[in-house]
C-alpha cells in the first residue's frame, strides 16, 4: 500500500506544499500529521523531526500527540492491512474469534506486522457497518458477516499482491 | 424533473460495503444500454436505515423497494421492472422468509421496519443524493437559514429553540437555547465559535456517520444558523479521520454552498460572514468530552480540562463557542421551519422530538432507526427490529455504549426518555443500542466496555486512570474463576469513587455497565464468583466440554472440526476430549448432531 521510502528528509513537494498551507493556521499539528501518514503509512521519526524543525514545534509536543491518538502510528505497517471490527455489535457476535483465528493463522500477534511484510493485524473501533457484523477490512475493502471458515481464503485473496 | 423512473440506491456506509458502489455503477450502464437515459435517472442517496437488508434499491414512482440486491442484478432490474414494467420478485421483502413468496411486502411504507418510526433529523436521507445541493434545495434545505437571516433577529431563534424543547443529543441532554444564549451574551471576545461534534466514537454507533453521509448540507445550515444566532464567524466540524465517505460528502457539500452563496462571505447577499472548515480526529474517544475535543482541535492531546468555566464563554482557543452534536444540528433546521411548537408535540413531557437508534446486537432487523421520543423499548426491538433471531430469549439491551447501562426485561414498557432511562441506570447517551440475549454474560459486557474505557482514559485524573484499571482488574479474575465474594463490594466502592471524582464524563461514567449488570445481575456475578459457572458459555476459563460416551456415535465429526486436534478417538468409538489441549472455541459442541457434548 505505502511504497515510499524514508530518503533522508526529503519531504515531498505535495507534502511541503500542504504544511506551508497550514503553517500559519492555528491548531495545524494533527492535520499535518494526518497527512504525513496518508503519505508514509505511519509518522516516521525523520519526519516528525523535521516538522518539529519547520513548524518551531518541540519533537517532544509532536511525539506527545501521536502516541495519545490511536489513529497515528509509529512503525511502518504491513503491505496489507487487516482490520477486524471490535465494536459491540460486532463483538457480540465473535469478532474476539475472528482475532484469534487470524493471529493463529498469520503467525503473529494483534498489533503486529508479519515478518515478510505483508499483513499486518489490527484491532479496530466501531466501523459503523454494524448491520454487517462481525466486520473486517482488508485494505479498507470490507468483509461483512464473516466466519472464521473464510478467513484463510481472504488472507490468500491479497497474499503476494 | 422530467423523468419518468427513478432508481435510489443506498449509498451508506454498510451498503457501500456490500458493493453498493457497483450496483450504482451498473444500474447506469443498463439504462445507458437500454437508451432511457433521458428517462430514468439512477441516484445514490444516504442511508436508507435497513442496513439488516442491503443494499436497498428503490424506484420511484412505483415505490418499489428491492433488497439485498447484488450488482449482476442490474440487467434484470432495468430489462424487467424498468423496461417491460413488471417487478422482480425474488428482489423483494420477504418479511416471514416464506419459501413461497406469497407475504412479499413491496412497499416501505408497508414494511413494519418503519411503520413506527418517524423522521425528522433524518428526513433526507434514502431521498436525496448528498453530494447534490439542488437536491437538497429541493425539499426545503436553506430555507430555515433564509428565514433566520432575512425574518428573524437573534433572540427570535433562541425562543424558538426554547419553544421546541431540544435538548443536545449528544448524551448528557442539555437544553439547546440555553447554551446557544449563553454563547450570544457572552461578552468576553468578540470573536466567536461553532462547533460540531462529530466524533462519533461508541462502539456499536454509527447515526452521526449515516446522517452526515446521508445528508451533509443539514447540518452546514444548522451551523451557519447557530453562527448567525450567536454572533460567531466560524465554525469548525470535528470529525473521525475513519470516517472517508462522511469527510467526502462534508467537502463536497461546503464548496457546493460556496459556490452559491449559502456558506462563506455575505450570505444569500446579506452582511452575515460565516465559513466552516473540517478538522480530524484522530482515534480518541475521549474527544467526545467537549473540552477535550476543544484541545484537539487546537491540535493538542485531546485532555479534557475542568469546568466552569464552559466552553459557552471560554472554549476554542478561549474563546465563546457554541458546541454540539451532529444529531442535535440536524433538528434545528426543522425547528425553524416548521416551528418550536410542532417540534414539542412529539416527544414526551421532558424529551422532546425523536431520537434516532442503532439497532444492532441480537435483532432480526439491525439497522438505523428514528423514533418518537417516548416509544418504548418492546415497540423497538419487537415491532421495529422483529424480535430476537434463532427463538433466542431476549436478555437485556445496553444503551449509552460505554457510559450506559442495561435494560432488562421488565422495563420493556417504560417510555424512553432521557429521564426514565437515567432512573433505570442507563442513559440516552448517542443513540447506540445493543440488544443481548440469553448467550451474552453480563460479566463479560461490563467487562468489555471496561477494556474501552481503560484503553482510552487521557490519564489525567486518578479516579479515572487507577479506578478503572482496577475494575477491570476484578473482572477479570472473576471471569477467570479467580474471584472472591468480597469483589462485589469493591466493584460498588470504586465505580462510585469514580463516578463522583473523575474529572470529566468519561471517568464519571465508565464504571456505569458495572454498576448496571451488577444491579440487575448481581446472581450472573455471584454464579461466576461461587460456583465458578458462566451459564451464558462465554467466559472460556470457566468452560468445559465433555463429551457424553453414552450419546457418542464415533461419527468423527467433532474431531475433524477441532481446530487444534484436541480430540481423539476411533471410528465407531467413543471420542474423548483432551482438556488440556481444549482451546474451548466450541466447534465441536456445535458440530454435535447426536447432543452428546456438553458445555458446563
Amino acid at each position: 500500500m505505502f511504497e515510499k521510502e524514508v530518503a533522508g528528509v526529503e519531504l515531498s513537494a505535495e507534502l511541503n506544499q500542504f504544511i506551508s498551507e497550514w503553517k500559519e493556521k492555528p491548531g495545524n499539528l494533527i492535520m499535518i500529521l494526518h497527512r504525513v501518514q496518508e503519505e508514509y503509512g505511519y509518522i516516521p521519526r525523520e519526519v516528525a523531526l523535521e516538522l518539529s524543525r519547520m513548524l518551531d514545534v518541540p519533537l517532544a509536543k509532536i511525539y506527545g500527540v501521536i502516541t495519545f491518538y490511536h489513529f497515528f502510528k509509529l512503525t511502518k505497517p504491513g503491505k496489507n492491512i487487516i482490520q477486524v471490527c471490535m465494536g459491540t455489535a460486532c463483538y457480540l457476535k465473535g469478532g474476539g474469534d475472528l482475532i484469534s483465528e487470524l493471529e493463529r493463522l498469520l503467525g503473529l500477534p494483534v498489533n503486529g506486522t508479519t515478518d515478510d511484510g505483508e499483513f499486518s493485524l489490527e484491532a479496530v473501533r466501531c466501523i459503523g457497518c454494524c448491520g454487517l457484523a462481525p466486520v473486517m477490512t482488508v485494505n479498507g475493502e470490507v468483509f461483512g458477516k464473516i466466519t472464521t471458515e473464510q478467513l484463510p481464503g481472504v488472507i490468500s485473496k491479497f497474499k503476494g499482491n | 424533473m422530467a423523468y419518468r423512473s427513478y432508481i435510489l440506491v443506498c449509498g451508506g456506509t454498510g451498503c457501500e460495503s456490500s458493493h453498493a458502489d457497483k450496483i450504482y455503477q451498473n444500474l447506469k450502464n443498463e439504462i445507458e444500454a437500454n437508451q432511457l437515459f433521458a428517462q430514468v435517472q439512477v441516484i445514490k442517496t444516504g442511508c436508507f436505515g435497513f442496513c439488516e437488508q442491503g443494499p436497498i434499491v428503490k424506484i420511484l414512482p412505483e415505490n418499489t423497494f428491492y433488497v439485498q440486491v447484488k450488482p449482476e442484478d442490474a440487467k434484470e432490474l432495468v430489462e424487467e421492472h424498468i423496461v417491460k414494467g413488471r417487478p422482480v420478485q425474488r428482489l423483494i421483502y420477504n418479511p416471514n422468509e416464506d419459501k413461497n413468496r406469497t407475504s412479499l411486502v413491496t412497499e416501505e411504507k408497508d414494511i413494519q421496519f418503519y411503520q413506527k418510526q418517524f423522521r425528522v433529523v433524518l428526513r433526507n436521507c434514502g431521498m436525496i443524493d448528498p453530494e447534490v445541493i439542488e437536491e437538497y434545495i429541493a425539499r426545503d434545505g436553506y430555507a430555515a437559514l433564509e428565514k433566520v437571516i432575512f425574518d428573524m433577529k437573534p433572540d427570535d431563534v433562541i425562543e424558538e429553540l426554547k419553544k421546541s424543547g431540544l435538548r443536545g443529543r449528544g448524551g448528557a441532554g442539555f437544553p439547546t437555547w440555553m447554551k446557544w444564549n449563553f454563547t450570544k451574551n457572552a461578552t468576553n471576545s468578540e470573536t466567536k465559535y461553532v462547533v460540531c461534534n462529530a466524533d462519533e466514537g461508541d462502539p456499536g454507533a454509527y447515526m452521526d456517520r449515516s446522517t452526515l453521509e446521508g445528508d451533509p448540507h443539514s447540518i452546514l445550515e444548522a451551523m451557519t444558523i447557530a453562527g448567525f444566532t450567536v454572533g460567531a464567524q466560524k465554525g469548525f466540524i470535528y470529525i473521525r479521520a475513519e470516517y472517508p465517505l462522511a469527510i467526502n460528502r462534508l467537502k463536497i457539500a461546503i464548496k457546493q454552498a460556496k459556490e452559491m452563496g449559502l456558506l462563506g462571505e455575505n450570505i444569500l447577499g446579506s452582511d452575515f460572514s460565516f465559513d466552516i472548515e473540517i478538522r480530524l480526529g484522530a482515534g480518541a474517544f475521549v474527544c467526545g468530552e467537549e473540552t477535550a475535543l476543544l484541545a484537539s482541535i487546537e491540535g493538542k492531546r485531546g485532555m479534557p480540562i475542568p469546568r466552569p468555566p464552559f466552553p459557552a464563554t471560554h472554549g476554542l482557543w478561549k474563546k465563546p463557542t457554541v458546541i454540539n452534536n451532529v444529531e442535535t444540528y440536524a433538528n434545528i433546521p426543522m425547528v425553524i421551519l416548521k416551528g418550536g411548537d410542532w417540534f414539542s408535540s412529539i416527544g414526551t413531557e421532558s424529551s422532546k422530538g425523536t431520537k434516532v437508534f442503532a439497532l444492532t446486537g441480537k435483532i432480526k432487523n439491525s439497522g438505523l432507526i428514528e423514533v418518537p421520543m417516548g416509544i418504548t423499548l418492546r415497540e423497538i426491538i419487537y415491532d421495529i427490529g422483529g424480535g430476537i433471531p434463532g427463538g433466542r430469549k431476549f436478555k437485556a439491551a445496553q444503551s449509552g455504549g460505554p457510559s450506559g447501562g442495561v435494560i432488562t426485561e421488565e422495563f420493556l414498557d417504560t417510555p424512553i426518555d432521557y429521564e426514565n432511562l437515567a432512573k433505570l441506570g442507563s442513559i440516552m447517551g448517542s443513540g447506540g443500542l445493543i440488544v443481548m440475549d440469553e448467550d451474552d454474560c453480563m460479566l463479560d459486557i461490563a467487562k468489555f466496555y471496561l477494556d474501552f474505557t481503560v484503553d482510552e482514559s487521557c490519564g489525567k485524573c486518578a479516579p479515572c486512570r487507577i479506578g478503572g484499571k482496577q475494575l477491570y482488574g476484578i473482572l477479570d479474575g472473576i471471569s477467570k474463576g479467580n474471584g472472591e465474594i468480597e469483589d462485589i463490594q469493591k466493584l460498588k466502592d470504586i465505580s462510585l469513587a469514580m463516578q463522583r471524582a473523575s474529572l470529566c464524563g468519561l471517568g464519571q461514567t465508565a464504571p456505569n455497565p458495572v454498576a448496571s449488570t451488577l444491579r440487575y445481575f448481581e446472581k450472573e456475578y455471584m454464579e461466576h464468583i461461587v460456583d465458578k459457572k458462566c451459564s451464558a458459555g462465554v467466559c472460556k476459563d470457566l468452560l468445559q466440554f465433555v463429551i457424553h460416551k453414552d450419546k457418542c456415535v464415533g461419527c468423527t465429526v467433532c474431531a475433524r472440526k477441532c481446530p487444534v486436534n484436541a480430540i481423539s478417538g476411533e471410528r465407531k468409538q467413543p471420542h474423548e476430549i483432551d482438556q488440556s489441549a481444549c482451546i474451548k472455541c466450541g466447534a465441536c459442541y456445535d458440530a454435535c448432531k447426536f447432543q452428546a457434548i456438553t458445555r458446563g
